[in-house]
């Protein structure tokens, strides 16, 4: 077993895969509606590897069906989203997990009925091979496996300091550890691409703070990572790249000195101004 | 793995009880009771099967009596006619799969209600193309079906010469189907049922073949519920049309239900006990209505089985 259980392979995953130093993930000409709403109107942006990319924006703007149709809950009405070298518009979730997309959801989703640890060991699903027959042959065929999965699942609770949950009832637990126990499950695979979908919402400040350190870590450990996120001091603080959207348009997208200095941007925030 | 006591205890406690009861009952000139307890083992074999669908995977299925009575009847067919006799059981096995994967792929796609009301019109489709068809005997049933020859002059068959070792071949299938659905819940496989079970979408997001998962559980849950029926036509050396009914489909779930719904050992115990006791004619005329009511009272009042709503009357 490697050291870092939970490395990503973003940067190495892109190199050896034939995406040579390209963006990792590419989206062209997006467009989506949800009926008559257009709510994905003509979206360009790429994200390179091993950087954390904001998406903000008010209310309505997108950002969440931005994210949603980058993991494959939905397919694009037009528009190429290339992931990897590789087209992965409307593929399903599962499919775009194999390709390296892992997510966490806006409202914490986590199997109620499983422990932490099992909640993590789901997450690991990819990493391992034993299928339905060896799971009817029992720990004969699959001992091994379980055996250095769960390991593995340990050192990652451990690495966000949260080994002592392992045993838990995942719904017994509070809104906050409930929280980082997703991240876990998300990163359990080693993806190459991380999407958070408001990952402090719900959050008090201090759990903000500790969720921004946990995040700016994962990019320390090689996985590149787009977050949506109304929490401006978060985004703020740890993305290197933010893009805003604003009913389905993008308005901008720099760094987040550059992006909180465009004029567009404020307007749009304030609601006021000359805009 | 773990040496669990949880998981240890059960089966030592069922080994025990199977390998005494045929001389227990034996010393007490009791053995008539042996075949329904061999015709419970069978009909057990279908619950546990059901039990790893609805459980585990959470998906319903009101049609398995059509997957036994594909099963029961396929033998019945094939061990009547010119056919190699050997192929009976295994035959039977297979075309019970088969029939499974046609009907899963299209029907698993449904959820809740809907799914429960494709899989009961599927049972009842059988239920009909069986009173219907000829070369199935219709409403007579198929009879006169011979025993069937495994290994080492084993054979399948209600003669009272071979009651003992007939009570043994039903309860040591069974011991190997709660095993192996045992470890099957225990493994990757079994973790990724419940993830779905818990959360679909989140499952996918995991990587987990959503549909492939909930079909080859559907198969495999039918082969358990296919093989029971092929063993028990041999055993009572024939089958009928009741077999096939809504209201044995109905009783399955309700055994499943009572059971604990999620506990492969519930659904064992409670399935084996009401059984015997309705093979004995405990219910009388009220038959199909005990179970029936069964369900309604299990939904009503201990949506967690039995055993769970006893667990919490002691908790108090």
């Amino acid at each position: 077993m490697s050291g870092d259980v939970i490395r990503g392979d973003g940067m190495s995953g892109a190199a050896t895969s034939g995406a040579a130093r390209g963006p990792l993930l590419s989206v062209t000409g997006l467009h989506h509606w949800f009926g008559g709403l257009h709510v994905i109107n003509g979206v360009d942006f790429s994200c390179a590897p091993g950087i954390i990319k904001g998406i903000i924006g008010p209310n309505g703007a997108g950002k969440t069906t931005m994210l949603n149709l980058v993991a494959g809950k939905m397919r694009p009405a037009s528009g190429s989203i290339v992931f990897d070298g590789a087209s992965a518009a409307g593929l399903p979730s599962h499919r775009l997990a194999e390709r390296g997309i892992a997510r966490t959801f806006q409202a914490t989703r986590l199997f109620p009925n499983m422990t932490v640890l099992e909640n993590v060991m789901v997450g690991r699903h990819l990493r391992g091979r034993s299928g339905f027959l060896a799971g009817l042959g029992g720990p004969l065929f699959t001992r091994r496996e379980d055996l250095s999965m769960r390991d593995a699942c340990m050192q990652i609770l451990g690495s966000l300091g949260i080994e002592g949950l392992a045993g838990r009832e995942a719904r017994a637990l509070p809104f906050g550890r409930q929280r980082v126990v997703e991240l876990a499950r998300a990163v359990a695979a080693g993806p190459k691409l991380l999407l958070l979908d408001e990952p402090a919402c719900g959050l008090n400040p201090a759990e903000t703070e500790e969720m921004g350190r946990r995040i700016s870590d994962l990019r320390g450990r090689g996985m590149t990572i787009l977050i949506v996120e109304h929490d401006m001091s978060l985004v703020m603080g740890i993305c290197d790249e933010v893009l805003v959207l604003s009913y389905g348009s993008v308005i901008a997208e720099g760094t987040p000195r550059e992006v909180q200095e465009n004029d567009e941007v404020i307007s749009v925030y304030l609601g006021a101004g000359d805009a | 793995m773990r040496f669990s006591v949880e998981r240890t205890l059960p089966l030592a406690a069922l080994v025990v009880l199977a390998a005494t009861a045929p001389p227990a009952l034996g010393a007490l000139k009791a053995d008539f009771y042996l075949t329904q307890l061999t015709m419970a083992a069978y009909y057990s074999l279908v619950t546990l099967g059901l039990c790893l669908l609805m459980g585990y995977a959470g998906q319903v299925s009101l049609g398995h009596a059509g997957f036994f009575a594909i099963g029961g009847y396929a033998a019945a067919v094939i061990s009547t006619s010119h056919a190699p006799a050997w192929l009976s059981v295994p035959a039977a096995v297979v075309l019970t799969a088969f029939v499974a994967v046609v009907i899963g792929i299209p029907v698993l796609r449904l959820r809740g209600h809907y799914l429960a009301m494709a899989t009961l019109a599927f049972g009842f489709i059988v239920s009909r193309v069986i009173l219907g068809t000829a070369l199935l005997g219709q409403a007579d049933g198929i009879s006169d079906v011979p025993a069937y020859r495994l290994f080492a002059g084993l054979i399948i068959s209600g003669k009272r010469a071979v009651r003992v070792q007939n009570f043994y071949i039903a309860w040591g299938l069974v011991l190997a189907g709660v095993l192996a659905a045992g470890n099957l819940v225990r493994s990757r496989t079994g973790r990724a049922l419940r993830a779905i079970h818990g959360d679909e979408e989140a499952a996918a997001a995991s990587g987990i073949d959503v549909a492939r998962h909930k079909l080859a559980t559907f198969v495999l849950s039918a082969v358990y519920a296919g093989l029971a029926g092929a063993c028990l036509t041999h055993f009572n050396g024939g089958i009928g049309p009741g077999e096939a009914g809504i209201m044995k489909s109905v009783r399955y779930v309700a055994l499943v239900a009572a059971g604990g719904m999620s506990s492969l050992w519930g659904t064992l115990t409670v399935s084996t006990s009401l059984t015997f006791l309705s093979l004995r004619g405990a219910f009388g005329l009220y038959d199909d209505a005990v179970f029936g009511g069964l369900l309604v009272l299990i939904m009503l009042f201990a949506p967690d089985g039995l055993f769970g709503a006893l667990r919490r009357q002691a908790l108090k």
